[in-house]
């Protein structure tokens, strides 16, 4: 790891005008960040240890919805009686992330800017533009069988690494951060990633200075019945996700959809999510051709490197899937998900 | 302040106080290893891929390759050599032996803790549960079905959850 000062605000003012030296970050759960600074990847000289900061935790419930602050613990959150009672689509994807141990560390804030773990970026033996702009991408003719089949570039390939991400966006959150230079604003969930485009260098629309003080999202009751997030990877647990699917429907009392929604993680540069698809499926019943349908126009345009090939199929049957276990509702859903861990732990093979 | 700086550190360590100076890239991990010479504590993959480091701190359990010394500066931390009382072994202890729940016994320690932490946490109901949350610790040898064996038997659970096992297994046997 690089030499860097370290400091430990207390309050958000300390911690803002910390920040608004040049090349100066944040670290809250550490979990990442650490694990780029061991591997040469990042060598920021400033560290501001914001764990300290009043103000910045806690998991409240008000008349327009859920305050996630950003210190909040994935564990806490999604372990929260309200979350699972009320959000249990944010719950499932954040406990289908990492393991109990990183859940423990790992923050809401920090979740959202964890960095893609593309093996290129990670290996600073290897060109990558998203570390080393203008060096190129071995990714593309490499091995890219985590990497992405949307959204992707000349320049990038990488995938958001992130679950709780892709309840986020599903559930229409938005992001709030307060700059050191004094302003604070609102990021709706959708413009807080970004694709690679020709910068593949950029994660997000963060701007230097800025942290994310909390995260709110809209009340979501007519979807707590029947959401689910499907997971799909290499081992039973504890990996990152090949595909991974967000569903929520609100059905009628007459059994036909009221509104849906999909978001999918492991595609992309950033959480997957076509709202004209979503619309399409508004007043059919929830069949599997409608669901077929609603994955086809999600998927138009992706596009396999080699290794990855296998996404575009495995992504439409995820999307068919979730929506299916949405639709017999959301404790169906939860055993899903487990039976479909144990059916994986009967295939014979050697874990990864 | 300068870059290669000292920093004061004080923990709590396995009910002792401790007072530490040390650089701020200094993981907590290699502060208990290395500075606290509690060398209970494994490095399996130093990147929070493998759960051999995990300690609890305040109770919780956490990676200690993946944070700072400086980050836990006034936190109580209980590593493996914390977990018995005097020479009397803490229950999960003996379960592993009963169980006969570790071979080369490098995940061990990490396996301890992290099976504390899960008990803390109040979580896991069911046979499944403990398999999925204990899931943050690799066991190369592959010991998990007396891992999962002896973490049931402490809580007492029996249930076996969506999957409907009753008996810890990795599966079919290999044609």
């Amino acid at each position: 790891m690089n030499p860097f000062v370290f400091t430990q605000p207390t309050d958000l003012d300390g911690a803002l005008s910390a920040l608004h030296a040049q090349g100066t970050r944040p670290i809250a759960g550490g979990t990442n960040l650490i694990d780029l600074m061991k591997e040469g990847v990042m060598q920021p000289p400033h560290l501001v240890d914001i764990n300290l900061v009043t103000g910045l935790d806690g998991i409240e419930l008000g008349a327009d919805g859920l305050r996630l602050g950003a210190l909040g613990r994935n564990a806490d959150t999604a372990y929260d009686p309200v979350v699972r009672d009320r959000y249990p689509l944010l719950s499932a994807a954040i406990l289908a992330g990492a393991s109990p141990q990183l859940r423990n560390m790992a923050t809401n804030g920090g979740n959202l800017m964890q960095r893609t773990r593309c093996v290129y970026f990670y290996d600073v033996g290897t060109p990558c533009n998203k570390r080393e702009p203008g060096t190129g991408c071995p990714a593309r003719d490499g091995f890219n069988r985590q990497l992405a089949i949307l959204g992707t570039s000349e320049a990038c390939i990488a995938t958001h690494p992130s679950d709780m991400c892709v309840a986020l966006r599903a559930l229409d959150a938005t992001v709030h951060v307060k700059s050191s230079q004094g302003g604070e604003r609102a990021i709706a969930f959708a413009e807080f990633h970004r694709l690679p485009e020709d910068r593949p260098e950029i994660d997000n629309t963060l701007q230097p200075g800025e942290l994310i003080t909390h995260i709110s999202v809209p009340e979501a009751d007519r979807f707590k019945d029947h959401s689910a997030y499907i997971k799909v990877r290499d081992r039973l647990s504890y990996s990152f996700a090949l595909v991974s699917v967000a569903a929520a429907l609100d059905l009628g009392a007459d059994g036909n959809i009221k509104a849906a929604r999909i978001a999918l993680g492991g595609v992309a540069h950033k959480p997957w999510r076509v709202e004209a698809a979503e619309a399409a499926l508004v007043g059919q019943a929830p069949t599997e051709s409608a669901f077929l349908a609603a994955a086809e126009a999600i998927l138009q345009g992706a596009q396999g490197y080699g290794d990855n090939d296998f996404k575009l199929p495995l992504a439409k049957n995820a999307i068919v899937q979730a929506l299916t276990s949405a639709t017999r509702g959301t404790d169906y859903a939860r055993g899903q998900q487990q039976a479909s861990r144990d059916a994986q732990d009967a295939q014979p093979g050697e874990p990864a | 302040m300068e870059l290669h700086q000292q920093y004061p550190v004080h923990l709590r360590i396995n009910g002792q106080d401790r007072e530490f100076n040390v650089e701020s890239w200094v993981t907590l991990l290699d502060l208990l290893r290395e500075r606290a010479v509690l060398t209970g504590t494994k490095k399996g993959c130093d990147h929070g891929q493998c759960g051999a480091c995990t300690v609890l701190v305040d109770g919780k359990r956490i990676n200690s390759c993946m944070t700072l010394a400086v980050m836990q500066n006034g936190r109580e931390v209980t590593t493996v050599e914390g977990l018995a009382d005097g020479e009397n072994l803490a229950p999960i202890q003996q379960a592993f032996i009963d169980c006969d729940a570790f071979q080369c016994g490098y995940c061990t320690p990490g396996q301890l803790c992290s099976a504390v932490g899960l008990m803390n946490e109040g979580q896991a109901k069911t046979l499944a549960d403990v398999r999925e949350l204990m899931s943050g610790n690799l066991c190369r040898c592959g010991a998990y079905p007396q891992i999962t064996e002896a973490v049931a038997g402490v809580m007492g659970i029996t249930e076996p959850g969506a999957d409907g096992k009753t008996a810890f297994t990795t599966g079919p046997v290999l044609a």
